[in-house]
């Protein structure tokens, strides 16, 4: 691997989306940052601007409403980037799947690189589906 | 003049190095702080390439100008402290630095860069009064604004300039980004709306960003060892205590707001200012 594709790998730097989830995996997300399971180990830092981000980990089923949104924070981040769906509701729009305000998951707006399953979905599944993501993004 | 090309040649590269390591210390006694691992001492190298290996979105051509112009007013004002120049001037040309970054921010439509860059503005109203009253200090110790003189003398600007060396640490706290005055921008995710004045950058221009701080920091923890000059030593010494002083004020910190930072600045950087510059000339005697 050349330099660039280590530093890469060594410093993603994450924007959280909430779409229109129960937040018991919003909170999960914010669980990686704890001391208890410390993501900055890897260089992951929570960023919250779109143009500064490298991995889009997005939860909860997408709405009519945050559709556009979703589209609009995607186009923002600049390439190389990757997308984790991170949830059940994320993935398949999960138990929210027939309402009639909820499209689908996520894969329905943007390409999807990595699923997490889980509801919720544990800090060591995020953790392990950002690794995932970060494989695939050392072979962009 | 072998030598000084030598030497600016030396800060060229070496700045950026002990600056980003500075960083990473940086987050890495944060983290033992906060009770978290924290990432590698190296991290701030790993986060400048990648920056660099993003694609950028440009979203206003000035932009770049002006971000470009931070890193250049910083690089240069660093060289004038490495050749001992003047002091002055050099404080002068940090504000330009921080001028440059402030209309880098207005020259992009984004309301999140416009808060940040009028709270940079803000930054600089408080933090650059109080570094010419230090240049003046300076000059009323030692009759010259050449920091040059300073290393001349055997009795360090400590001994009579010490309320102004409490003023230019809280100075360092202002320029550094670090609670309670991480106003304008921050290090930690989710502080500033969004990123502040730093929020429109993407990709390589952000990584220049980066590496303006870098100089920065060096810069600054420069200005601090000038109080004791000579032996060098104890100045780099003192800086570096000053630097893991500021790192723990970071974390006992809270963040506080703008308006707060000026008027803190403003009455206890400047009182402390005038009286040791009042003091030096009513001993001395006005000559
Ligand atoms: S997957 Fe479960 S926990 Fe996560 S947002 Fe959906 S319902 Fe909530």
């Amino acid at each position: 691997m050349g330099l660039m594709q280590t530093s890469r790998v060594k410093s993603p730097w994450i924007l959280h989306f909430d779409n229109s989830s129960c937040n018991g995996c919003d909170i999960e997300v914010l669980a990686c940052l704890t001391p208890l399971y410390d993501v900055e180990r890897f260089g992951m830092v929570n960023m919250g601007n779109p143009k500064h981000a490298d991995i889009l980990l997005i939860t909860g089923p997408v709405n009519r409403r945050t559709a556009r949104v979703l589209k609009n924070l995607y186009d923002q981040v600049p390439d190389p980037k990757v997308v984790v769906a991170v949830g059940t509701c994320a993935s398949t729009a999960g138990v929210f799947h027939n309402c009639y305000n909820i499209l689908g998951g996520v894969d329905k707006v943007i390409p999807v690189d990595v699923y997490v399953p889980g509801c919720s979905v544990r800090p060591e599944a995020i953790i392990d589906g950002v690794v995932m993501a970060l494989q695939k993004l050392a072979s962009l | 003049m072998l030598e000084q090309f030598i030497l600016v040649f030396a800060t060229l590269v070496g700045a950026p190095l002990a600056g980003g390591l500075l960083f990473g210390i940086d987050r890495k006694i944060t983290a033992r702080l906060q009770g978290r691992y924290g990432p590698p001492v190296i991290q701030p190298f790993y986060d400048f390439f990648k920056l660099l290996g993003k694609e950028h979105i440009a979203v206003s051509r000035l932009q770049f100008i002006w971000i470009y112009g931070y890193l250049v007013f910083m690089v240069v004002s660093l060289i004038f402290l490495v050749l001992k120049s003047d002091i002055l001037l050099l404080v002068f040309l940090l504000g330009f630095a921080g001028v440059s970054l402030v209309l880098g921010g207005f020259s992009t439509k984004s309301p999140y860069a416009h808060f940040g860059a009028n709270r940079e503005l803000l930054q600089i109203m408080a933090y650059e009064p109080v570094l010419l009253l230090f240049a003046i200090g300076v000059y009323a110790q030692n009759g010259s604004f050449l920091i040059s003189e300073i290393f001349k003398q055997d009795k360090p600007l400590l001994f009579s300039l010490w309320p102004l060396f409490l003023a230019v640490l809280y100075v360092l706290t202002i320029k550094m980004r670090k609670s309670p005055f991480d106003i304008a921008t921050s290090h930690h995710g989710h502080q500033e709306i969004v990123k502040g004045v730093t929020t429109e950058y993407s990709g390589p221009y952000f990584a220049l960003f980066h590496l303006a701080e870098w100089y920065e920091i060096v810069l600054l923890l420069g200005i601090i060892s000038l109080f004791w000059a000579n032996p060098l030593w104890v100045g780099i010494l003192i800086a570096l205590v000053a630097f893991l002083l500021e790192l723990l004020v970071d974390n006992i910190a809270a963040r506080m707001t703008a308006r707060w930072m000026v008027r803190l600045s403003w009455s206890i950087g400047l009182l402390l200012g005038v009286i040791n510059i009042a003091y030096i000339y009513l001993t001395k005697g006005v000559s």
